[in-house]
């Protein structure tokens, strides 16, 4: 039964991943003008052109070129930057590091922090107060204006944090990454302590909670062991599809902190036209957010056997 | 936050009949009373720009660049000396209008197939249904950045690359909220009178999902805001010297390490604020009509 219902999701995922190559690769087919132009990236000259129609088979139909293309991207091979003259997995090979520090560190911040907060504002009447006008503050605070706040404030005055750049080696990356994940962080972390809050309220007026009590068990352990347990699957849920979010707020923040990552070369190869680097990137990114989309899902299964029922 | 963190509501157990109760207890709700006096006072402002802003936003000279608060400049200039508050007041139109054209945009489509799949069901529903869900798997910002890729940067790429991934979000709700409408005794009443079906969406149906659509609407205008000002902060969207809040945020970044932050500062507030206003007044709707966020 549930290896049926996880053989349905994957299916619905491999589906989902296939329509979104197609359209990525699909995309330079709509575009205004040749895709050998498109993929020249602006001033080339003719010849250049007519060598990279040659070179890419792109006389051949689409079916055919799709199918190289993914052939290739399944075996690695990104395809070729015309703007640099180089393979588009060599210009982002050392780039990807930066970028998966940075969302991992923002989805701890994301975890820890927005439970936290959450926790603390349904349990404390009157510093909830204060964290709910808070928290809906951040929910508004778009991350390049949280970053620009942070640097005026920790990099420019206090000097506490570089300004610009991602840094080498553990250390170095956690000190020059550390604003870049608050202001990736700041609105999803508000989005989850409001959804925590939500969630312990709920639980906490239920009859269980309320039978715990009667039955004189101490305030600390009814929380622990009946309200956060139930609270838990849906803040689980919800912080795993932020995580998701995180990949396309990464673009916005890497660029706001000058971080050499896979976001900021995808804002440059979409500001030069540089296509072929464009659909490379766009489908790492989307195939990852897929990707924990579906974790997500499955992991919600394993956390609810009520949803398991109704699903199946 | 992007779009794809647009909350979905679900569909109230009933949507009421009790229009005229609910409209005059949300005027009696401060806060929602606040946010759309806000609201408006923004769409007055970008409306009446060049007749209440003290300056041109383009006339300035670099000599008197990244000056201060005072009473000639009442929030300074930028580094260009453009008056801030001038720039401030003009941002509000394309700050304002790109959002508002996604929100129509997505909302004319959303409800429209929405509604039509509700109403035949079948084959056509799961269609549209499906091509939703792939729509959901490309976060709004990358589907934009790949659009300004194939069409170049500006405000009309990245509008109607957003427009495309909000759709869904506005087609969820309503669907849902349009397949129980028509399940109700009156859709059987109109059909059994003999009104054609699309006089039946269109005068009745639509009305009754009408309320969840504002609402989504609402919530969805605050994320395409941020959105949109993003694209122009990355220098995707419009182009300098538009005045344009997401823009002057990035313009301004440069004078940060100089020790003038004001432009930055001043526009990030304004989306801040605005960003609130759209997300108070959406939650208090919602909350009138018994709708939870989920």
């Amino acid at each position: 039964m549930t290896l049926g219902l996880v053989g349905n999701r994957l299916v619905s995922f491999a589906v989902t991943l296939f329509v979104a190559s197609v359209v990525i690769y699909g995309a330079l087919y709509l575009a205004p003008g040749d895709p050998a132009t498109l993929l020249a990236g602006g001033h080339a000259t003719p010849s250049v052109i007519a060598s990279i129609a040659r070179q890419e088979h792109l006389n051949q139909p689409f079916v055919v070129r799709y199918w190289d293309w993914l052939a290739g991207v399944l075996h690695g091979n990104l395809g070729e930057s015309f703007l640099y003259k180089q393979p588009v997995a060599s210009l982002i090979g050392g780039r990807v590091l930066n970028t998966v520090f940075l969302v991992v560190y923002a989805s701890i911040l994301i975890i820890v922090g927005g439970v936290a907060l959450g926790l603390l504002a349904a349990l404390r009447r009157r510093t909830g107060v204060v964290i709910t006008v808070g928290t809906s503050i951040g929910l508004a605070t778009p991350s390049f204006v949280a970053a620009i706040i942070l640097i005026t404030i920790f990099a420019v005055n206090l000097k506490w944090f570089p300004v610009f750049g991602a840094g080498t080696g553990f250390a170095g990356r956690l000190s020059h990454l550390t604003l870049p994940a608050i202001a990736l962080a700041l609105s999803w972390l508000a989005y989850t302590a409001q959804l925590t809050r939500a969630a312990v309220h709920e639980e906490l007026g239920k009859e269980h909670v309320e039978t715990a009590h009667s039955r004189g068990i101490k305030q600390r352990r009814v929380v622990s062991r009946h309200v956060v347990r139930n609270a838990m699957i849906p803040i689980t849920t919800v912080s795993g599809l932020t995580v998701a979010g995180l990949i396309a707020g990464d673009v916005v923040v890497e660029q706001a902190f000058g971080i050499n990552g896979l976001g900021s070369f995808l804002v440059q190869s979409a500001l030069d036209k540089d296509f072929a680097s464009v659909q490379a990137v766009a489908l790492i990114l989307v195939t990852a957010f897929v990707v924990i989309n579906v974790i997500v899902d499955l992991w919600s299964l394993v956390l609810d056997p009520r949803l398991r029922a109704r699903a199946a | 936050m992007s779009a794809t963190a647009a909350p979905v509501l679900a569909p109230p157990p009933a949507a009421g009949a009790r229009r005229g109760r609910r409209r005059s207890t949300l005027l009696r709700d401060p806060v929602a009373v606040a946010a759309g006096l806000f609201i408006l006072g923004l769409v007055a402002v970008a409306v009446l720009a060049p007749w209440i802003a003290p300056y041109s936003p383009s006339a300035g000279s670099i000599l008197s660049g990244n000056e201060g608060i005072s009473s000639a400049h009442w929030l300074g200039t930028d580094s260009f000396g453009r008056d801030l508050l001038s720039r401030l007041i003009f941002g509000a139109r394309l700050s304002l209008l790109g959002p508002a054209l996604i929100i129509a945009i997505s909302t004319l489509v959303g409800a429209t197939l929405a509604i039509a799949a509700a109403w035949i069901g079948g084959w056509p529903d799961q269609v549209v249904s499906r091509v939703a869900d792939i729509l959901f798997a490309f976060p709004g910002l990358i589907f934009a950045m790949i659009a300004v890729s194939m069409f170049g940067a500006g405000l009309i790429a990245p509008v109607i690359a957003l427009s495309i991934s909000y759709t869904p979000y506005l087609m969820r709700v309503v669907r849902a909220a349009a397949i129980q409408q028509r399940a109700l005794p009156y859709v059987s009443a109109c059909y059994v009178e003999g009104l054609p079906a699309w006089k039946i969406c269109l005068r009745h149906l639509l009305p009754n999902v009408a309320p969840i659509l504002l609402v989504q609407a609402t919530l969805s205008f605050g994320y395409a805001l941020v959105d949109l000002a993003a694209i122009s902060y990355l220098g995707l969207g419009v182009q300098p010297p538009a005045a344009e809040w997401g823009l002057m945020v990035s313009e301004g970044q440069s004078s940060i390490l100089a020790g003038h932050p004001q432009e930055s500062l001043a526009a990030g507030v304004m989306i801040i604020l605005t960003v609130v206003a759209f997300n108070l007044l959406g939650d208090r709707l919602a909350s009138r009509q018994g709708m939870e966020l989920a």
